[in-house]
Parts: structure tokens; sequence; C-alpha cells
């Protein structure tokens, strides 16, 4: 109920162009002060500690990652040469769907886990209106999914560093650039895979406006993700693949190549741009329009 | 109704009502407008960028290969998208699941060999960079899934770095030459191989103009004057600042989709960065150096690449029939031949049989196995008859050499 307390104490006060921004800070308090939502966090940051830790011990008596070539997550043969690869590993290891996984439960939950609750009333007895309720619920959302991101790089920065060396680092073209400018792409790099998690963001809301039902919306959330994941595995389904928000995820590894290779990771944004536009509105039309009686 | 949702509208009850139904659902048309403005930007867009052909001036196909020919670019980078459909199943995992497995066991292979890893360029597309400054120094990427693996030659070192796995092959540039030559991968390679093949049997024209990764080019239109080679048609996109082959198209003469697709997407004449052809081995990464790398050719698993390098040492026997686009490559591999599925018997010989078709001539009989390129011929005692030709031309090839 803390959001209603908060809510109640908000009204009393004038409104301004700043409420919203009052409204956004008790959305994010109460979101990033859940237990669900510090577990899934946990679970984000124990993945680099894993993968480290393996690493560390298979390659302790001095031999490289083992298994066949092009096994494991991309960059984790590199990871004994540079713990800052660690946390391009972690990051590939998460994308696929550790990261989208937590997007959808946090997401779905935005507008059905309040009407679940029946808390959504109240929230909307403040005078922000609908829009800026949803729009408010939308930017929670992707905090969240730049907070997650920079939960896995920074474990993984951790790890990486107590675990293995660091210093320059070799591109996967064969150039060298410094650990500086290593660490600018990882931040980039971060920045690129939170950017990619808007459009599953973006559709997790607008399923959530859907239904009443908070773990209706999250697994229907995680369900179209898996469904999504599978069917971009299918060769002969190849004509519809590039339309799959999850299609050019991985593209951000294109930002350890020199030059940097952009064609994959512009057409990722503007993919996520596109779902964001259609679920955001969709999302916004269904809202708007609908009876809230719990 | 909802706490908020209320307007200031004086209207009835029921008009009101009515009037929010259908602002319900006008509010739809902005998710259905959002694609529909994403849709029509994915489709529009290229259409305006490709503003059409060039306007350039009349050239003769004399003129257009001279220049091909005095064209001297020492300085370049670009990216080159390769797509190539031989009409093979596709045996890209296959092979490099057998050749790990066979590499994990004996742990003396690098993945990091150019020679095996340009060969996957045989099949499917790729993109590839390149980067170029004068003879000492070039550079050619292969762009993998969240991976590379670069060829960088520079002054007398050649090195190949495969970063999914971490390895790297050392060689010295010498050596090398020979090996790089054997892969033509950029479309100006490939053009010099078909500009070779011109002669009487060939007609040459330019073919109107062409825009290429955002250069003006001319289109050369190379095409055998025989019949019985399955080669249709050779597009080359010629620059025509530098003289440049921009991209290379092979359409077989059966039609369809290209056999060889390899163009640029994007190209620049300017002086690639220093720091592009400089490598040194990261820590930790696995160097093998040339020489190194003949034990896993021993190894009985690698079955298939075993008899091609024995093939290749063939090839001093090698004799070549016909002229022209309908030459046929001719040696005697001294062996049995292939067995017919009926021989072999069982699932494999099943196998056998269905790739290839079975054909008698004159020259007794043999199995013919096609491509939508290359056809090959085997003869049952073991001859072995290799053309860009079709089935017939083959046999006939075959009954003549007898």
């Amino acid at each position: 109920m803390s959001q209603a307390e908060a809510m109640q104490a908000e009204v009393t006060r004038t409104v301004s162009p700043l409420w919203t921004f009052g409204l956004l800070r008790s959305e994010l308090v109460t979101t990033f002060r859940r237990w669900r939502t510090l577990a899934l966090l946990a679970v984000l940051a124990g993945v680099p500690i894993l993968v480290g830790i393996a690493v560390r011990i298979e390659t302790s008596d001095g031999s490289s990652v083992g298994g066949p070539p092009g096994a494991g997550p991309a960059f984790i043969a590199q990871i004994t040469n540079n713990g800052l690869f660690l946390v391009f590993t972690a990051l590939a290891a998460t994308l696929p769907f550790f990261l989208p996984m937590a997007i959808g439960v946090i997401a779905g939950d935005a507008i059905a886990g309040e009407a679940n609750a029946g808390t959504l009333r109240y929230l909307l007895v403040a005078p922000a209106g609908r829009s800026r309720l949803l729009l408010t619920k939308y930017a929670t959302v992707m905090a969240f999914c730049l907070v997650a991101t920079l939960v896995v790089a920074v474990s993984a920065l951790t790890v990486g560093a107590l675990l293995f060396p660091l210093g320059d680092l070799t591109t996967i073209s064969g150039t060298r650039i410094s650990f500086a400018e290593g660490l600018g792409r990882a931040l980039l790099i971060a920045l690129i895979v939170a950017a990619s998690l808007v459009g599953v963001a973006a559709l997790g809301v607008f399923v959530s406006t859907l239904t009443n039902s908070g773990i209706a919306a999250m697994a229907t959330t995680v369900g179209l993700l898996i469904t999504v994941q599978i069917l971009d595995q299918i060769p002969q389904l190849h004509a519809i693949h590039p339309y799959f928000f999850s299609h050019y995820w991985l593209s951000f590894a294109d930002l350890m190549r020199e030059p940097v290779y952009w064609d994959d990771l512009l057409k990722n944004l503007g993919l996520q741009a596109v779902y964001a536009g259609v679920f955001g509105s969709a999302a916004w039309a269904r809202f708007t329009a609908k009876d809230v009686t719990a | 109704m909802a706490p908020y949702g209320s307007d200031d509208s004086t209207m009835t009850e029921e008009a009101d009502d009515r009037y929010t139904g259908r602002r319900k659902a006008a509010r739809y048309v902005v998710p259905v407008a959002v694609v529909g403005v994403a849709a029509a930007t994915i489709g529009l867009v290229p259409a305006i960028a490709d503003s059409g052909d060039p306007d350039l001036p009349e050239i003769t196909a004399q003129q257009l290969i001279d220049r091909i020919a005095e064209s001297d670019v020492q300085e370049l980078s670009g990216t080159v998208k390769i797509s190539t459909d031989l009409g093979l199943p596709d045996l890209g995992g296959l092979e490099s699941s057998l050749g790990s497995g066979a590499m994990g066991e004996s742990g003396d292979g690098s993945s990091a060999d150019p020679s095996a890893k340009l060969m996957e360029l045989a099949s499917g597309t790729h993109t590839l960079r390149v980067a170029a400054d004068g003879p000492d120094r070039q550079k050619l990427s292969l762009l993998e899934n969240a991976a590379e693996y670069s060829l960088i030659h520079n002054g007398k070192d050649v090195w190949g770095y495969d970063s999914q796995s971490n390895e790297v092959f050392h060689g010295t540039a010498e050596e090398q030459k020979d090996e790089q030559r054997d892969v033509p991968a950029t479309p100006k390679d490939m053009t010099e191989e078909a500009l070779k093949a011109v002669d009487d049997t060939t007609s040459v024209t330019v073919d109107g103009t062409a825009q290429v990764a955002g250069r003006d080019a001319y289109r050369l239109l190379i095409k055998p004057k025989q019949s019985g080679t399955t080669v249709g048609a050779i597009t080359v996109a010629v620059d025509a600042k530098t003289g440049m082959p921009l991209k290379f198209t092979l359409t077989p003469a059966s039609g369809g989709a290209a056999v060889i697709d390899a163009g640029f997407t994007q190209v620049s004449f300017a002086k690639p960065a220093a720091s592009t052809f400089d490598f040194s081995p990261p820590k930790g990464a696995k160097v093998t150096e040339e020489g190194e790398m003949t034990a896993p050719e021993e190894h009985t698993e690698r079955a298939a690449p075993k008899s091609e390098d024995e093939l290749a040492k063939d090839f001093e026997g090698l004799k070549v029939i016909g002229e022209g686009w309908n030459s046929v490559a001719t040696f005697d591999t001294g062996g049995e031949g292939i067995p017919s599925g009926s021989e072999v018997g069982g699932d494999f010989g099943g196998f056998l049989d269905s790739l290839g078709d079975k054909v008698t001539g004159k020259f007794g009989s043999g199995t013919v196995f096609q491509t939508r390129l290359v056809n090959a011929l085997v003869t049952e005692d073991g001859k072995l008859y290799v053309g860009a030709v079709t089935k017939d031309a083959l046999v006939k090839a075959a009954d003549s050499g007898k």
C-alpha cells in the first residue's frame, strides 16, 4: 500500500510540471524496494560470478577454455586474456533469457499488478491522468532495464578484475585498444543492451494493460519471449526473423569490432523503437479507454 | 466509470457513452498508424535512396577492360557481402563439427588456419571487411556472430586470428602468397579470374551503368558464346573513377538466383589507419606457426579434406579437354573410382546414389555430381572430369577423351 499512501501525500500538493517526477520517483522507490526486484537483481548479479569462477577453475592449469569452438556464450575464450571480456560474456549470456525475463516480470506487473492488488484506482485518484501514469510506469520499467544491465556489467567487471588480469585488450578484429577505451566500449555495450530491452518492456506493459492478473501478464510476456526466441531459431522462418524483437540482440558484439560495424546495431535500435512505438501506443489506447474496477 | 476519465462534456449519459465508445476505438488508430509508418519507411527509403542508374560517358568494352587492368588502387577499406549458392546442401555446420571433433582429439589443429577458414565462403552469405594499404599491408576479416576471423598481412608477417576460439595462426608472407590467391574473396580477384577466360569464345559488352556502394559504376557483361556451359553470364560493376571492380555477379545458364554475388556495400579509397594492420597475439591465445598444420591432415576422421589433398597432388596429371568456357579438366585419380551404390549396398549405397546421377557412354559408365555451376563426372575406372559445363557436355568430353 505504500504507493497509495505516497499518492495521497502527493495529492495534497499543488499540481506542477514537476509532479510527474514526484510520481516517477515514488514509482521507482516502490519498484526497487520490492523483495521481488531485489531477488531478480541478485540472480542477475550471480550469473557473471558463476561464469567467472567456472572459467577460472577450468583454466587454472593453464589450458584454454575447453569445448568445441563456438560453444558457450560469445567472448568466453577471451576472458582469460582480459577480465573486461567477462562483462561482454556475461551480457551475452544473460541477454537472451535472464534479462528479458526479469523485464517481463517487472513490466507485466506494472499495471496488472496494481489492478490485482486493488491499488490501481487509488493511483488514478491522483490528478495525474492515465497517460501520465502509464508513461511513468513505462519509464520505471525502462529504468529497471538500465539498472538490471548495469548490475550484470558491474558484477562482471568486479569478478573479472578479481579473477583475471586487466589491461589493453584485443578487439575481435585483432586490433588493440587501451583499457580506458575498453571500459568506454563496455559502458556503451551496457547501454545498447539496455536499449535492446525497450521493445520487450513495451510489449510487457501492453500485456499488463490487458488483464487484471499480474501473474497472467508476467507469464504471457515471458511466454511470448520464449516463443519468439524459439521461432528465431527455425531456419524455415528466416523471412520473418528480422521482425522479431530479439533478432538483433547479440549485435552489441559488433561494438567490439574495429572499426565498429554499425549496420545491425542500428537495425536493432530501430526495431526496438518500432516495438516501443507500436506496443507503447497500443498500451496507451487500451489503458486510457479501460474500465478500471479494481 | 473510472475515477479519472470523465471530461468536461455536458452531453447526456447516453450520447457520452456512444461518444466515448467511438473515441476509445479511435485510440487504436495510433498503434496501427505507427505500424504503417514503420512499414512505409522500411519499404520506401531504399526505393528513394536508389536514385537510378547514373549518367556516365559512353565507353567501349575494351576501354573498360583496359581501365580495370590499369586500375591501381593501393589504399582502400570497405565491406563486401558475398552470397554463394552452388546448390549444394549446406554442409557448413556438419563440416565444422567434423573438423572440431577431429581437432579436439588431436589437439594440434588450429581454427585460425586461413585455408580452412576461407573455404567457409564457398556457401551461404558472408560479410567481409577488406582494408589495404599498398602491397605489403592488407587485412581481410570475416564477420561472424559475435566473433571475427581476421587475416592480416603486414610486411613479412601473415597473421590469422580467430576471435571465437582465441587462436592465432602465424606464417610468413612468401609462403602464404600462393595460398591466398587460391580463394578469390573480393570482386577484384573474381573479375581477374573471369577476364583470364576472355577469348574469342566470349562476348564482352558494356551493359549500362549502375550504382554500387554509393559510387557510379559501369556494368561489364561477360557472356559465353558457346552452348554447353553452365555459366549464364557474368556481370561486373566497375567503378567509373578508379576502374576498380565493385560488384561481381555470376548467374547460371539454368536461370534462378546468382551462383556468386559479391559486392562492396561500403567502400572508401582513403588510407586506412595504420593500427588496422598492427597485430600481436593477445595474452593467453594459442599460437600455431605455419608448418605445424600437418598433424590433423593425417587424422582419419578428416577423410574428406584428406582425399581433396590427395586429388590436389594428382593435379600434375591434369589434362584439359575443349576450349574456352567448355573446357573440362580431367585426370586419373589412380583409384578405383567411386563404387556405385549397388556395389556398396545398404544405406550408404543409397546415399551415394542419391548424390549423383548414373550416366553411361562410350567411355563406360560413371556418376555425375551436379551443382548449379560445376559438374563432375567420376567414371568407374577412376577418371575424373570436372568443368563448368552441362551433364551432356561432360559425357561428350569423356567420350572424346577416351
